[in-house]
């Protein structure tokens, strides 16, 4: 029973290797050389899948890419899913499963959808949307509607890379076609790029028996490889898939099982100065009742697998046609040994150069299949005169059908490049191009042989097209997309519900939307919707051919990108001392990690920044506050430039002071809020809120040298070339005096706002006094090599007071308390600074800033606002969560605002929030209500600041 | 991806850019403009079928703001600064 089906020679497979596989569970052998297709094949392995909407038993149809019918999973370390078995390299230990049945494809219990397959028009998701209600179809069509599941884990043995190219000449597909053009551009000394699909060159030469000056074609392929391979300037590459045509002539390569053994795909981004697109031909599906019973194959295929893999899939074979293709299969399989019953040919006239290659097999023309018995195996088919009548069944194990071949244009059609209907041809063909790019061989519909090479010898190609068998008493669905069920009759559903359009028939019937993306099937559905609205195929055009050609894996697309290799962490000099000192490390915004609390053994969040809460407010604490967005602006245009962009005026900063302003955009919206300071006549450091350091330095950029090219301002972005430790709180000038320091720190000499540069603890720095939470504070800028020098200092002379370490979540409610901003809490893209009670930062002096205008023109339209207010839950142990909407009364209706923040209050021992309600300043005093699913919580509006309303503690 | 011509390193990889947008009419003076013109400078971008001014910042590269001309239909570059050939 082993390999039954295998020829006793021939083929391009090792029989002295073989190869144990299993497929569904069982074991299976096969030789070096097969794919899992022919090893399934040769074991005479019929069923091979179950189909995607009505479970109808399916086998193999194709032999490479087009594949519709047999998807299979791959187990192990390197588990796959939907991958054709016709492109599945065979390997030791192999083991897949079919996707789309359980338990086995031979007996599946999905199969019952058959017998309920009225129900399942076409439309009919979109019909579940309407009627009766999609949440009833929902959980049983996504469990149907499942390929293969994603794997678990990525895979352990290898990884996935991707490389860059360049080229004078990228070619697709090394086939006759491609191989001459190789040889032409190398020979002429140009950079050459040739990518095939398939593990061995050759394209469809594999496949056949065909002559080139009277010797074998595959003797010229060799000759053709192994001068290509003595060029340094040809890059030859099989098992290399060129899957998407994209702008400017960059294509993208997917590259399997590269040379070294850990790496599985390697993706290749090559932009080329010319493609040359011979991608060969794809074979097309005959129409037909139960025309996907396994044991009906694409009649080339059946010849590959004779040539190609020395596998003879039956004994008794028809084969069914339109075209001349059939008959060198016919030859080939008769030669094999098959039993060629008959030839049925829909043409009345069939050539005598295609007759001439068949003298002992009967030729039936003008003849159709229109019926197939037999379930999971083909038995007998019937054969009717094309114009009907009763017909004869006749008794095979093998139909292969063909009807007619597509130039395969996916990649020419993805560069934008257009296609027209070739009525000779019966098929699309390359018109006129896009891009740098041509098509030759049987891409350009030059389908034989002879006329790529000069003395290569075919038979001529000539069809009469058959779009779909039509005989009155056909019975059994005709498919027209395997792969997604997709009949016929699917088709007239849709253009009678109106979807006339081949790209509406496409979406409502889902034809062509598989993973095979109607390779062998999609010009039928354009055949049929031609004949029956009575206009050409040219009229009703292709779908779009989009990216990918063929199925890509994911790995392949991310390549080494995994998240911190894409967008690495930032880091500051001290976060390995936050990680020794028990830090739970955030993410801050622009990738910057920083702590967020520091739990002592045993403590919870709230207990930790209660703690570092209270170090700030009666004592002493620090932060590392090195990841805010710094830039130095330099330049005599620099106030004029900044009075642009701030909604305040900053020109009248003297040298040494330095002023708190918000950025507007020109539509008003508030784009950052910082502290601008002024270091001498013509230089200036600005601050930006973290996450925002980079759209305000593309905002300033563009700025500059789209709208005041003339202007003498430079930007330099300063965030890394300064580090910084805050010191704030009561204690914070005693902690700056233990450091010890040459700047006077009194208030009178170093006031609020300003800056002085000097030395603390023996370093060299600039002493900022900015202060973010409401407590006198010294920004201690030094450069980052000093940084952790600076901080062991800092918590050394800190510790008589017990100075702690402070994160982002006590920073958090530390600025809430003083009701500080923070952009993406209080700031969300609805509030001006009216709103938010800093008119003052609204110049009315400047005639002109960004964002001026707009404000005005918005409240003029004098609709209700809503404005920041602080909140006082009535219960204060009652906490509020974030984003909880206001509605009047706290009834079911409109909401009047929402809670932007919410915290503890040590100062105040009691849940205190932020909120922006409608006409909060009016209404200081009064009771508003926040509606919670689960009841109603009322609290009291106040100002927005819970902590020293005067600010005298940050002057102090 | 597409090539964009900067003036000041050459053909280089879209991935080395960031969108900038349109450019859209001048800005009016807002102290002259009605509300209807200030109004239409903030919220007419230009979306035409065919060639479109747009500005790209040369974020990875040399950190320059790029105006060029692309046509939306094709993505051809159909008019670009001058810079090295
Ligand atoms: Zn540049």
């Amino acid at each position: 029973m082993a390999q039954s089906n295998r020829l006793a020679a021939g083929g391009r497979i090792d029989r002295s290797r073989p190869l144990t596989f299993r497929f569904n569970g069982k074991p299976y052998q096969g030789y070096d050389g097969d794919t899992l297709a022919s090893a399934l094949l040769a074991n005479g392995v019929r069923v091979t899948a179950r189909s995607f909407k009505y479970h109808r038993p399916r086998g193999i149809v194709g032999h490479g890419p087009e594949e519709p019918a047999t998807l299979v999973e791959l187990d192990g370390e390197d588990a796959s899913g939907n991958r054709p078995a016709t492109t599945v390299p065979l390997r030791e230990g192999l083991s897949a499963r079919s996707v789309n049945c359980w338990p086995s494809p031979e007996f599946d219990l999905g199969g019952i959808n058959q017998l309920f397959s009225r129900f399942i028009p076409a439309g009919f998701y979109y019909k579940t949307f309407k009627w009766p209600n999609w949440h009833l179809f929902e959980p049983s069509i996504r469990k149907a509607a499942g390929l293969a599941a994603a794997p678990k884990y990525a895979p352990s043995c290898g990884y996935f890379e991707a490389r860059h190219a360049h080229t004078d000449v990228l070619i697709a597909g090394a086939g006759p076609a491609g191989l001459l053009a190789a040889l032409e551009a190398g020979r002429a000394g140009k950079r050459v790029f040739l990518a095939d699909e398939g593990p061995e060159a050759g394209g469809g030469l594999l496949n056949r028996n065909l002559t080139i000056k009277g010797q074998p074609a595959m003797n010229w392929v060799a000759d053709a490889v192994a001068e290509l391979q003595g060029m340094a300037n040809v890059t030859h590459l099989q098992n290399a898939t060129v899957w998407a045509y994209r702008e400017h002539n960059m294509l993208i390569v997917n590259q399997r099982m590269p040379e070294q053994n850990s790496l599985l795909e390697r993706s290749w981004r090559i932009r080329a100065a010319e493609v040359v697109l011979a991608t060969g031909a794809t074979e097309r599906a005959m129409v037909f009742a139960d025309n996907d019973r396994p044991g009906i194959m694409l009649a080339t295929s059946l010849q590959a697998y004779v040539n190609h893999w020395g596998v003879l899939p039956g004994q008794q074979v028809v084969l069914f046609t339109n075209n001349n293709s059939a008959y060198p299969v016919a030859a080939d399989l008769a030669g094999a040994g098959a039993l060629v019953v008959a030839i049925l040919d829909s043409r009345v006239h069939v050539p005598d150069a295609a007759m001439k290659l068949v003298p002992d097999i009967p030729v039936h023309a003008g003849t159709v299949v229109a019926g197939v018995k037999g379930h999971k195996q083909v038995r007998a088919v019937r054969a009717v005169p094309l114009g009907g009548g009763a017909g004869a069944w006749i008794t095979c194990d093998l139909l292969g059908h063909s009807g007619g071949w597509n130039p395969t244009v996916h990649l020419w059609s993805q560069s934008r490049s257009s296609l027209k209907f070739d009525e000779t041809l019966a098929a699309f063909v390359p018109d006129s191009a896009a891009q740098r790019c041509r098509a030759v061989g049987a891409a350009a519909g030059n389908l034989t042989l002879d006329q790529i090479i000069e003395g290569g010898e075919d038979l001529p190609y000539a069809i009469d097209p058959l779009w779909r068998v039509e005989i009155a008493d056909q019975k059994g669905k005709a498919f027209l997309d395997i792969q997604n069920d997709v009949t016929v009759s699917d088709v007239y559903l849709a253009l009678r519900e109106g979807y006339d359009n081949v790209e509406h028939v496409k979406r409502y019937t889902t034809g062509g939307m598989g993973l095979d993306q109607g390779k062998t099937g999609n010009i039928n559905i354009i055949g049929t919707v031609a004949m029956q609205k009575g206009i050409s195929l040219q009229d009703v055009g292709t779908t779009t051919f989009r990216s990918p050609y063929t199925p890509v894996s994911f790995g392949a697309i991310g390549g080494l990108r995994e998240e911190t290799v894409l967008f690495p962490y930032r880091h500051t000099p001290v976060t390995q001392w936050n990680k020794d000192n028990g830090a739970v490390m955030y993410e801050a915004g622009a990738r910057w990690r920083r702590p967020g609390y520091f739990p002592k053994p045993g403590e919870g969040l709230q207990e930790a920044v209660n703690r570092e809460c209270r170090a700030v407010r009666e004592g002493v604490g620090v932060y590392d506050g090195s990841p805010l967005g710094t830039f130095e602006l330099k330049g005599r245009d620099v106030p004029k430039f900044l009075d642009f962009l701030y909604s305040n005026v900053m020109s009248s900063l003297k040298p040494g002071d330095g002023r708190y302003g918000l950025m507007l955009s020109d539509d008003g919206l508030i784009l950052d809020d910082g502290v601008a300071f002024r270091l001498d006549e013509h230089r200036w450091l600005i601050s930006t809120s973290t996450g925002h350091a980079d759209a305000v330095n593309q905002h300033m950029k563009k700025l500059l040298q789209t709208e005041f090219p003339g202007w003498q301002v430079m930007i330099t972005t300063v965030t890394s070339q300064w580090n910084n430790a805050t010191i704030c709180g009561p204690r914070a000038r005693d902690v700056m005096q233990a450091l010890g320091t040459d700047i006077n720190l009194s208030p009178k000499a170093f006031p609020f706002m300003s800056f002085r540069d000097g030395t603390v603890a023996g370093l060299p720095a600039r002493v900022v006094r900015v202060s973010f939470t409401g407590e006198l504070s010294f920004e201690v800028n030094v450069a980052p090599r000093h940084m952790a020098t600076l901080w062991d200092k800092v918590m050394e002379a800190g510790e008589p007071f017990g100075i702690l370490p402070v994160g982002s979540e006590a920073s958090h409610v530390l600025r809430v308390e003083k009701g500080f901003l923070s952009l993406g809490h209080e700031v969300d893209g609805t509030v001006d600074a009216y709103d938010l009670g800093m008119g003052w930062a609204m110049s009315q002096k400047k005639p002109d800033y960004l964002g001026k205008r707009s404000v005005q023109l918005r409240r003029q339209s004098g609709h209700p606002r809503r404005a920041l207010v602080g909140v006082l839950p009535e219960d204060p142990n009652r906490q509020i969560p974030e984003g909880a909407p206001l509605t009047p009364g706290g009834r079911r209706e409109a909401t009047e605002g929402l809670i932007t923040a919410c915290v503890w209050s040590v100062m105040n021992d009691r849940w205190v929030g932020l909120a922006l309600l409608e006409n909060g300043h009016a209404r200081q005093g009064e009771t508003a209500h926040v509606r919670l699913k689960d009841g109603v919580i009322p609290v009291r509006v106040t100002k927005p600041v819970f902590h020293d309303p005067d600010g005298k503690l940050l002057r102090s | 991806m597409m090539l964009i011509p900067c003036p000041f390193c050459g053909k280089r990889n879209e991935s080395e850019f960031i969108f900038g947008g349109p450019v859209g009419a001048d800005r009016p003076d807002p102290n002259a403009a009605s509300d209807a013109e200030w109004v239409e400078y903030l919220t007419v971008v230009p979306n035409p079928l065919g060639p479109v001014q747009e500005r790209w910042w040369h974020a990875r590269g040399c950190g320059e703001w790029v105006t060029i001309w692309r046509d939306t239909r094709t993505h051809d570059i159909v008019r670009a600064p001058d810079g090295p050939k």
